[in-house]
């Protein structure tokens, strides 16, 4: 396959919190289709690296570009200014998020959950949102549960349709934010179903993740970090079985003698 | 020591103590309403201004919200009452009670208002901004909507704050509850029985008022449930 | 006459009636904390029509403006043969008003310690008043230090409220003060300056105490 242009690709990227440096100077590039696993202890900056990407996060230092444009902020002359508000909002429509917490808005059903982004963002026309959001919910197995309001679903229902609610702007990337870490774990699997779902139908996702099975049967590359810095990247293979690199081989052991 | 005859007289006037006082009660409410309504458009602009990012902004408010809190309600009325002359403009003194308990109500609200925006979970506006809403639009639709049922037992209370405070407007010959009972008590000097009635008529007042209060919030708790 | 003169002239007594506000408050206070705390006791007592009492002098007094408060201490009473001066009548007014506030205040202090700590406490063989004096008192006090920092701000501003039965306090000497320099905005703004210099730090210190009190 040729190497085209990457859909993300970080440079130089520096984030501190005050005088906490959470990360120290990350590279990445990520190509269309693939699928890139970020493991590492707490701490290691993962989370942040994931939310720097559709800039919920401002970088300290560096530059991200999605699809070749650079997020977050305007190059204007040789200076860079931050972005308005409105380009960040149309940008992060292409790049989806699944948060931890679900985050689904509580004051409405599960149907006008998915719907309110492409009506009110992407100023669709209702009946082509509900047809899509349909069709999502019964990708995700959640049809049936289109009219409940979310306190009424458990954690891994509510994963899923918070997942249905970010393809429904028919992004070009996918986050997910340790999407199964909240979840009881007789929940997890039906989570972890969908995302192996949406990889194999080629989606482009970037997952933070602790359930080191699914890293390693999901993903193309594994980047594996710890101190705000990337220890360690390669195919699954690499990291989980075969790693030279000590700091990576504990933590592997560690995680596995669960 | 109590005269059978008096008391007679007392009670005979009864009918017309609570007819003068209905009146007075209604513009009570009224100015209440107004005030009320003043306070919380006002109140919620201060708001957004201090949970701006322009520091500017949040600072006007926050010397707003100082200046208002640290007055009292009574000086602020007669400041705006002498000033409003000053400049030229005659309002009726109902008008300016209305102005007045609008813009310290404002102070209050502000707060309240505040409070409850900062209650709701970040990660509801980052859910927002995710899916491509500017934040203009994920307040509006995601973060206010639930910040308003978070907000109803603070205006509550500063509606019954409201109503009680109205009894300073009698200063200015306002002819509200207790102007009217003061009128009366100067007329007949029946004063026990008149500053019974009037206690009696704002606690009946203040109750109505927390249990509409509580009733409009059960019922947009349950309208969810669905 | 601009503002300058004009606080010459006036700042004796105007600074004279801001104290006699502040003791107005400040007895106001020291009478509602008193009687706050015989209310609380009421309404935790054992004896039922004790804590029905209580919650109606609550209602009542919360219900209720402080003003009409006032004009039934003042005015009402003295048909029955008790005649306050119209001081004593706003300290006592203002007092009773807050009583219902502070009682309120005190009980929300005394539930706030977690029930735990009670247990745990008697489960070592502790005397119940030895609880209440080393386990449940100490924690309490610091949660209800804030709040009755509130209500004491609060009471300084209520004070102007006695001007309205003519007591001698900040707002009616600016009301015989207006009479005599005829510059009423002035004199009020100067007023409410006083009552901001008053406030303000009371209202920082406030702040500060609920900062602290909730690590």
């Amino acid at each position: 396959m040729a190497e085209s242009t990457p859909l993300v690709r970080i440079e130089g990227l520096y984030k501190s919190f005050g005088s906490l440096d959470v990360l120290k100077g990350i590279d990445l590039n990520v190509q269309q289709g693939q699928k890139i696993s970020l493991i590492g202890p707490s701490g290691s900056g993962k989370t942040t690296l994931l939310r720097c990407v559709n800039y919920l996060e401002e970088p300290t230092r560096g530059d991200i570009y999605i699809d070749n444009a650079l997020i977050g902020q305007r190059l204007v002359g040789t200076r860079k200014v931050p972005m308005s508000d409105r380009e960040l909002a149309r940008m992060r429509t292409g790049i989806g998020m699944v948060f931890q917490r679900f985050n689904l808005f509580p004051h409405l059903s599960v149907l006008e959950n998915i719907i309110l982004g492409p009506l009110r963002v992407q100023q669709r026309e209702r009946r082509e949102a509900v047809a899509m959001a349909e069709d999502l919910l019964n990708k995700v197995g959640m049809f049936a549960k289109r009219d409940v309001y979310p306190e009424q679903l458990s954690g891994g229902q509510q994963q899923r349709v918070a997942i249905a609610r970010a393809l429904a702007m028919r992004p070009k990337l996918m986050l997910f934010d340790e999407a199964t870490s909240a979840l009881d774990p007789e929940l997890v699997g039906e989570v972890l179903g969908v995302m192996r779902k949406l990889a194999e139908e080629g989606m482009t996702m970037i997952i933070v993740t602790h359930e080191m099975h699914f890293a390693e049967s999901v993903s193309d590359q594994v980047i594996f970090m710890a101190d705000g810095n990337i220890v360690e990247q390669g195919p699954p293979r690499q990291i989980f079985r075969e790693s030279q690199v000590e700091r990576t081989r504990s933590f592997i052991r560690a995680v596995q003698e669960h | 020591m109590i005269d059978s005859a008096a008391l007679h007289k007392a009670l005979e006037m009864l009918p017309y103590f609570l007819h003068v006082l209905g009146i007075g009660a209604l513009t009570t409410v009224g100015l209440t309403a107004a005030a009320f309504v003043v306070a919380a458009v006002l109140g919620f602009c201060l708001a957004l201004m201090r949970l701006s990012r322009s520091r500017l902004l949040s600072l006007i408010a926050s010397v707003y919200l100082e200046i208002f809190r640290n007055i009292p309600i009574l000086t602020q009325l007669f400041i705006l009452y002498f000033g409003l002359t000053y400049i030229g403009i005659t309002l009726p003194a109902v008008g300016a009670a209305i102005i007045g308990f609008g813009l310290n109500g404002a102070a209050i609200l502000s707060e309240v208002f505040r409070s409850s925006i900062r209650t709701i979970d970040r990660g509801q506006s980052e859910a927002a901004w995710s899916i491509g809403m500017t934040r203009s639009l994920a307040m509006r639709i995601i973060v206010l909507p639930q910040a308003f049922k978070v907000a109803i037992p603070g205006m509550a209370n500063f509606a019954i704050g409201l109503l009680k405070d109205t009894s300073l407007a009698s200063a200015a010959a306002v002819p509200e509850l207790t102007f009217k009972a003061k009128m009366l008590v100067s007329e007949t000097y029946q004063t026990n029985l008149i500053y019974f009635l009037l206690a009696m008529i704002y606690l009946i007042l203040s109750l109505m008022l927390s249990h509409w209060a509580a009733r409009t919030e059960r019922r947009l708790n349950v309208v969810k449930e669905h | 006459m601009g503002y300058g003169e004009l606080w010459e002239a006036t700042h004796v007594e105007l600074l004279s009636a801001a104290w006699a506000t502040l003791q107005l408050a400040f007895g106001a206070l020291v009478i509602g904390l008193i009687v706050g705390l015989l209310v609380a006791l009421a309404r935790l007592s054992g004896s039922r029509p004790l804590r029905r009492a209580a919650l109606i002098y609550i209602e009542v007094f919360r219900g209720t403006p402080a003003l009409v408060q006032l004009f039934i201490v003042y005015f009402s009473l003295s048909e029955i043969g008790v005649q306050f001066s119209s001081f004593q009548a706003a300290m006592i007014g203002l007092g009773l008003n807050a009583a219902a506030y502070l009682s309120e205040i005190y009980r929300a202090g005394l539930e706030a310690v977690p029930k735990g700590q009670v247990e745990a406490a008697k489960a070592i063989g502790m005397p119940r008043l030895k609880v209440l004096r080393w386990v449940v008192l100490p924690q309490a006090i610091r949660i209800v230090l804030a709040p009755i920092g509130n209500v004491a701000i609060s009471l300084l501003k209520d004070t102007s409220v006695a001007s309205l039965i003519a007591a001698p306090d900040l707002m009616l000497r600016a009301q015989d003060l207006s009479s005599v320099y005829f510059m009423p905005l002035e004199i009020y703004i100067l007023v409410g300056a006083i009552y901001f210099v008053l406030c303000y730090p009371l209202s920082l210190g406030v702040r500060l105490l609920e900062r602290k009190t909730r690590h």
